[in-house]
């Protein structure tokens, strides 16, 4: 298993990858060098959350107020445990909050 | 077939120019023939187009493309509407001040065409002293935060110092090295037969890659393109025929490949008489090949026929005489044996067997030998 991130790391969109609403997909799309990956809805829904402001625990309560639902917790974990995987996300970890 | 998809990639090749001389260079042969360059304003109509066609990545490419130094501005409008910009750049001309420019304009992605890591093997190859200045300019994009990736053509003159390559890379802080053995396009056509490596050079290459790789794990990702001719595996030619590229040339021509403009029988549109969408959907070159509806016989009962569209177009012409043929790199192909052919002789001329000076790409050259590759 990997280690889990530091407490209160908060989830950013990696250097390499924008991540951007695209008309003509009609999707959040994260775009990349000579690529991009088209995201289902509950992704874009995440990532658009993951600006290096909000720890995992804001996105997930986000969400929820966002969606009137609960127990994303879960959910929203493993989605960035893989989207770090694919180097997607990285965290931010320092005092300073990003830009 | 299916409905047309609308492009992903406008690939600006913004002009032929080069301080360089590559002998592996995948511009026409007679780029030297080509008309005036598009202006900035002809530029960026072609971007407004492409970006309301659905185009999500914007390359910059040539030549050189910093020998215009109106590629702040195009960079600039790509990326206010929304595009992810990529700047091909040999270095040359990325100084400072432009550097900072493109960062302010929204630059996204640099990749550095790096030739050789040897000084040596760079200058036979590029013809020019540039190895020294491509080191600083590493280091320029590095500071202003761009990853650093680094594209290497290798061919049978540099491909022993692969080890060397992987190396100064590494020392450079390199994420990701490309090196990608030379397309037999352009230049690189004319010149095959010497650049061409043999077998056992390629073994070797993979061999020492995979030592690297297995040494640096995620902190640099090496990426290693094998030769066409010794793969006997046609690719999908950009990912298929007007399904996702789309190129124009520095003189306003629109393409479904960068290199299609040598392909005979076609009227090339051009984005100064007509607009890009009309291009895209309705002109005979960008429908001819798509899909593959029009395959020849040999692919059209083939299971692999989605998996690669017939392979390459220019290289079914270049090789066949016919454009609409198998990839002759296919080992199906009635006419494999061309490359075969194409393999001896490039084992007799690194045997010394038979001499082929290589030709450096350069204006002159290109006017004096009237061909198109
Ligand atoms: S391959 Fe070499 S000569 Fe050709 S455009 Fe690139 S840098 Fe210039
Ligand atoms: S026969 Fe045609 S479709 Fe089949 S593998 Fe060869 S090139 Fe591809």
């Amino acid at each position: 298993m990997k280690p889990l991130p530091p407490a209160g790391a908060r989830p950013r969109i990696a250097r390499l990858f924008r991540f951007q609403w695209e008309p003509a997909q009609q999707a959040y799309v994260l775009l990349y060098p000579e690529g991009m990956v088209k995201l289902n809805q509950s992704a874009g829904e995440i990532l658009k959350r993951c600006d290096g402001r909000r720890a995992v625990d804001d996105v997930v309560a986000d969400l929820e107020q966002t969606f009137a639902t609960s127990g994303l917790a879960a959910e929203v974990t493993a989605f960035l445990g893989m989207a770090e995987e694919k180097g997607w996300i990285d965290w931010n970890v320092g005092a300073e909050v990003a830009a | 077939m299916s409905q047309t998809p609308h492009p992903l990639w406008l690939l600006a090749e913004v002009t032929y120019r080069c301080p360089l001389h590559c002998a592996f260079c995948y511009n026409p042969v007679d780029f030297a023939q080509a008309g005036p360059e598009l202006t900035t304003d002809e530029w960026l109509s072609v971007i407004r187009q492409a970006r309301a066609m659905g185009a999500a990545q914007f390359g910059i490419s040539g030549g050189e493309p910093m020998l215009r130094d109106d590629i702040e501005i195009l960079v600039g409008e790509a990326r206010r509407l929304g595009f992810y910009t990529n700047l091909i750049t040999s270095g040359v001309g990325l100084s400072e001040p432009r550097l900072a420019a493109l960062k302010e304009a929204g630059l996204d992605h640099i990749q550095l065409s790096f030739q050789d890591a040897t000084r040596e093997a760079n200058d036979l190859i590029t013809n020019t002293r540039t190895f020294e200045l491509k080191q600083q300019v590493t280091r320029l994009t590095k500071a202003y935060d761009y990853p650093t990736v680094i594209n290497c053509v290798l061919h049978a003159a540099n491909i022993d110092h692969v080890g060397c390559i992987i190396e100064m890379a590494v020392a450079l802080g390199a994420e990701y090295l490309e090196l990608a053995n030379t397309q037999y396009h352009g230049w690189g056509f004319l010149n095959r037969h010497a650049l061409m490596p043999s077998a056992k050079q390629l073994r070797h290459a993979e061999a020492v890659t995979e030592q690297w790789r297995a040494r640096l794990g995620k902190q640099m990702k090496i990426f290693f393109v094998t030769p066409d001719y010794q793969e006997n595996k046609p690719k999908k030619c950009m990912n298929g025929w007007g399904e996702v590229f789309l190129s124009v040339t520095p003189d306003g021509l629109a393409l479904p490949c960068h290199t299609a403009r040598m392909l005979p029988g076609f009227e090339f549109p051009d984005v100064r008489k007509q607009d890009l969408a009309a291009i895209w959907y309705e002109s005979d070159l960008f429908n001819r090949f798509r899909g593959t509806a029009w395959l020849p016989d040999t692919c059209r009962t083939c299971e692999d026929k989605e998996k690669d569209h017939g392979g390459c177009r220019c290289q079914a012409f270049m090789l066949t005489g016919d454009a609409g043929a198998t990839d002759p790199v296919c080992a199906k192909s009635a006419q494999h044996g061309l490359i075969d052919d194409a393999l001896k002789l490039a084992a007799a001329v690194r045997n010394g067997q038979i001499v082929q000076p290589l030709v450096f790409r350069d204006p002159k050259t290109s006017r004096a030998l009237e061909r198109a590759f």
